[in-house]
């Protein structure tokens, strides 16, 4: 917890409901940290407030309770270190690739030269393979290059932490690949923090080191946190062939299907077990690929969790 | 058929409908002969239009000399109602300027108010709600009381017309600002000064050079009528000059002249709006 890059306290999120009169509590009493370097994933259904959770560490939306602690200080707004990878891409259309990413750049670094912004911009293009195009507007660019100039304008201000708000799901599957492989290659390269937010299980697997699972909304909590147990090298073309990818694949979507909302009803907020989510590590034990050979080493209640809540579903 | 040879085929037939006008015109006006029988020098106080069954709208032909005369010496100057139609419309012309540049100091910053304060925009709604429909002219004797000057009063006038569409475009452009991109400024730190320059300005540009666009063409419809009042100088007092001359011929001359360079204003703003244009 000490050593934690971003530690997220107590979190609460309400919104006054579409009468006016109530408050909708999207998420209630979140307690999760992301610690310097992780790959960080959150899943969950829609409406669960996963993306109220990114904004507000962006510090574009403020919590109704708790706080953020990110690099030492507390969080009140946006800031240079935690750069945002928007859904919709939100490049400025009025500006070239190159221009959206100059705008960057010469925010972080307002003293620099022109030339100066310019061939930081050229570099973090290249990265993500987009030299050549780096004149062309962002209507002339397809969807996925329209997401490579937002990667590249959000590593550009060289953050301390990364967030991604679902950054492929508006892309084909091809290119979606594509750019998973260009994250975990610039991953490999810069130990980069990343929080992200994806529906994809697959994505998660891939990417994450870490993966917390969200109950559903309203009143969302994190149900537990699944840490990925698969070789830290693994690729996409392997990853089905790793033997612990589906006893997590299956925890994951057993998860998604069925007990996020059960577990959504049993956990009660400002408990112990809040504080500190369960940590699960699936793994095959007798008979690989069969989901309910997979167990859940109980690193915190885990079991007892599990048990309240079939016991509460039953009732 | 190619993009080419349709505006080809619009210009001829742009060109024969034309033609078709003139004849007709040229036909309508033309003379039919003797039509009355009268004392020579009764006919002579009357004029020729009603012994010959001429009418007194000229034929397109003495139209288009007197283009041609107002051409070959735009910028002539003979004393107070006598100067060239060059001279009139850049008087015109300056006003127009002068009216619509202070507009724009005034609507482009209070629209940024509006777009950006949604407390000031439902503050400042009732006025621009009364004030809009009111009609330009009738802001005229109001000046004339309190400036004292016809000159500028006419500036006034198109400076109270030019301001509604320019300000509510640029309240809406702004207030329409993509949440989106405004979060990547908040995100990147930049001050607001900064992010208006950079994101919130480019973002409304379009809106706001529609504002622009349909301001001038308001401007320009105004200051004729505007002129008429204050007299003096300008095309609009051209015009009722000649009138009162019963220059038919040099009012149908000016009509034209106040066409083409009210086209020429629109398409001046035109380009302005391609040029801040961007495909989303």
């Amino acid at each position: 917890m000490s050593n934690a890059f971003i530690s997220v306290q107590g979190l609460t999120r309400r919104f006054a409901d579409t009468t006016g009169l109530g408050e909708l509590t999207v998420f209630e009493d979140l307690w999760f940290n992301v610690e310097e370097s992780e790959f960080a994933c959150i899943i969950g259904h829609s409406g669960c407030g996963k993306s109220t959770i990114l904004n507000i560490l962006a510090g574009l939306d403020t919590p109704t309770e708790g706080h953020i602690i990110a690099g030492g200080k507390h969080v009140l707004g946006p800031s240079l270190d935690r750069a945002v990878i928007f859904q919709g891409h939100a490049l400025m259309p009025w500006l070239s690739a190159l221009g959206n990413v100059e705008l960057a750049v010469s925010s972080r670094h307002p003293d620099w030269s022109r030339a100066q912004i310019r061939e930081h911009a050229i570099k973090y293009l290249t990265l993500v393979h987009l030299d050549g195009s780096e004149h062309k507007k962002p209507s002339q660019l397809s969807g996925g290059m329209k997401q490579r100039v937002g990667i590249a304008r959000a590593l550009a201000i060289e953050p301390r932490v990364l967030l991604m708000d679902e950054p492929f799901s508006a892309l084909d599957a091809l290119t979606r690949s594509s750019l998973q492989d260009e994250v975990i290659a610039i991953r490999k390269a810069t130990r980069q923090t990343v929080f992200m937010i994806t529906h994809d299980v697959d994505e998660a697997l891939l990417l994450a080191d870490r993966i917390l699972l969200m109950t559903n909304g309203p009143k969302a909590s994190i149900a537990e946190i699944v840490e990925n147990t698969l070789s830290k090298n693994r690729t996409r073309a392997e990853l089905h062939r790793l033997p612990n990818y589906y006893p997590l694949r299956n925890h994951l979507i057993e998860f998604l299907v069925t007990r996020s909302r059960e577990i959504a009803i049993a956990n009660e907020p400002r408990t112990a077990e809040r504080r500190s989510p369960p940590i699960v590590r699936p793994a095959a034990v007798f008979a690989p690929h069969t989901s309910t050979a997979s167990v859940s080493e109980p690193v915190g209640q885990t079991s007892a969790t599990r048990l309240s809540s079939s016991r509460v579903s039953a009732a | 058929m190619t993009q080419k040879s349709l505006g080809l085929r619009a210009g001829l037939v742009s060109l024969a409908l034309f033609t078709l006008i003139v004849g007709i015109w040229h036909i309508a006006t033309a003379s039919t002969g003797t039509v009355v029988k009268m004392d020579p020098e009764y006919a002579r106080l009357i004029g020729t239009a009603a012994i010959q069954g001429k009418s007194a709208m000229p034929a397109p032909a003495e139209v288009g000399a007197k283009i041609l005369q107002h051409l070959q010496d735009p910028f002539y100057d003979k004393g107070t109602n006598d100067k060239g139609i060059g001279i009139q419309l850049a008087y015109s012309i300056a006003r127009v300027g002068l009216g619509y540049l202070l507009a724009v100091a005034i609507a482009i910053p209070i629209g940024f108010l509006i777009g950006m304060s949604p407390l000031m925009s439902r503050a400042l709604d009732p006025f621009i709600q009364v004030m809009k429909p009111i009609s330009p002219l009738a802001w005229m004797p109001l000046a004339l009381y309190t400036i004292k000057d016809s000159g500028i009063s006419a500036v006034f006038v198109i400076f109270i017309c030019s301001l509604w569409p320019m300000l509510i475009n640029t309240g809406f452009g702004v207030a329409s600002v993509r949440r989106d991109w405004l979060n990547v400024a908040k995100t990147l730190e930049m001050s607001p000064g900064r992010t208006a320059l950079r994101v919130i300005l480019p973002a409304a540009a379009p809106t706001i050079l529609t504002g622009m666009r349909i301001s001038i063409g308001i401007a320009w419809l105004v200051i004729v009528a505007a002129e008429m009042l204050v007299g003096g100088t300008g095309i609009g007092y051209f015009v009722w000059n000649e009138w009162n001359n019963l220059s038919i011929t040099n009012v149908i001359t000016a009509i034209l002249f106040i066409g083409v360079v009210g086209m020429l204003l629109d398409q001046l703003m035109a380009k302005l709006q391609r040029l801040v244009a961007y495909a989303d």
